[in-house]
């Protein structure tokens, strides 16, 4: 292989290189940062009962519970989840169409488990 | 001396079946002129023994007053089903068996002869079914009537509203032993297709009973849960819920949230009420009659 020869597959090599971390740099400046939000369940009540996101944003739910195992289930997203004492149980979706949406409880904990359920408001 | 009238003609002649709200009292002779293809029973659900609230002023007289309407019907069902929830669910075990042991013995009352139970959510979700076969036995099991083969199926002692690999495997050994064309009636308490999820209104794994059922030409499936008349078709299988006999519910998903429908002074008892289900056996066709809690 001629100097040249060289040269040039190493100028090559770190165009690709440069052009790899650039693309990375745009995909990670073009996706919107998830909204992380923090839920805690009890019986028979989730904190917070109501919360807003937006329309394309990423959601990521970290669930927890100190009482015993309880379910959340959001089904016109298609999410769900055990939630397990002392664990956090993460989900996380898009929410890819604006309106209010119900959330569940769908695992029998008890008397007042029938109320046990949530609303998330996606906005544009 | 012409054919004594049958309970199918009678309902044919009266126009009843799966419409409206309806008492039906039977003519004279129907008692001895069932054909050998043809039956009835009574679909009872959602008692829910020991609620109390402003949804049912009279939580306490409901169930003896439906009991006493039942036991009025000038000829009886060859036997009666509770398709669950037929106490009022409360974390206390010992108020759980209470509720148990005066339910059971206020449906002692009913006049016929065979009685049938399953538990709903209320009755077995806290403690896997536990008290329930203590006051009443077996949460899944089979029986055949008249040439009908009857699958009660469990899908609230697993709290998650699992119906579970392991019945699900029993289910298909049953099946598996029936003939394509077998009449089936499926009795259960949720809904095992997804009614409304986001109130809960579904059985988590009911989409593998299905499956399991879909193969055979002739199932139809009762349930409870809901406490509304509500009829759906997965395929060929049809679906009916039952009314309640302690509070009703709005329609599925109308609305935020899944409370009961208010107490209405100027209709009591409004939502409330029981069916008869007759079967043509040889069709595998079932006749619905929706009854009122109190006899007209």
């Amino acid at each position: 292989m001629t100097l040249n020869q060289r040269s040039m597959r190493v100028a090559l090599g770190a165009s690709v290189l440069v052009f790899g971390c650039v693309a990375t740099y745009v995909a990670a400046q073009a996706a919107p940062r998830a909204n992380v939000i923090d839920m805690a369940a009890k019986r028979f009540d989730y904190a917070p009962a109501h919360f807003t996101v937006k329309k394309g944003q990423p959601v990521v739910l970290k669930l927890r519970t100190k009482d015993i195992v309880m379910g959340f289930n959001l089904p016109d997203f298609n999410v769900r989840a055990d939630i397990v004492p002392d664990k956090v149980a993460q989900v996380q979706f898009v929410p890819d169409r604006t309106g209010t949406f119900t959330f569940v409880c769908d695992i029998f904990c008890g008397e007042g488990h029938e109320r046990m359920q949530g609303t998330v408001t996606v906005i544009d | 001396m012409g054919k004594a009238i049958n309970r199918r003609d009678f309902l044919k002649l009266a126009g009843l079946g799966s419409v409206g709200v309806v008492f039906a009292s039977a003519l004279p002779g129907m008692a001895s002129a069932h054909d050998d293809d043809e039956f009835f029973f009574l679909q009872l659900s959602d008692t829910h023994w020991g609620f109390e609230g402003a949804p049912n002023p009279d939580a306490r007289g409901t169930l003896p007053k439906t009991i006493q309407s039942v036991n009025s019907l000038e000829q009886q069902p060859d036997f009666i089903i509770f398709t669950g929830d037929l106490t009022h669910t409360t974390d206390n075990p010992v108020e759980r068996r209470k509720r148990m042991a005066e339910f059971k013995q206020i449906a002692g009352e009913l006049k016929a002869k065979t009685v049938r139970f399953m538990p709903g959510e209320h009755d077995a979700s806290l403690d896997n079914g536990k008290a329930f076969q203590e006051f009443f036995g077996a949460t899944h099991y089979t029986f055949d009537h008249k040439g009908v083969h009857f699958i009660v199926l469990d899908n609230v002692s697993d709290p998650r509203a699992l119906i579970g690999e392991e019945q699900l495997a029993w289910l298909a050994a049953d099946l598996k032993q029936r003939p394509q064309d077998a009449p089936i009636v499926v009795l259960t308490h949720r809904p095992l297709f997804d009614l409304a999820p986001q109130w809960d209104w579904a059985t988590r794994d009911g989409a593998k009973a299905i499956e399991l059922l879909m193969p055979y030409r002739n199932v139809t499936v009762f349930y409870g849960h809901i406490h509304q008349e509500h009829h759906h078709s997965t395929g060929h299988i049809a679906h009916h819920a039952a009314k309640g006999l302690m509070f009703a519910l709005p329609a599925p998903g109308s609305q935020p949230n899944r409370a009961p429908v208010p107490w209405d002074p100027a209709a009591p008892y409004k939502g409330l009420g029981f069916r008869t289900v007759d079967a043509d056996v040889d069709e595998a066709r079932y006749t619905l009659t929706e009854y009122p809690v109190l006899k007209v």
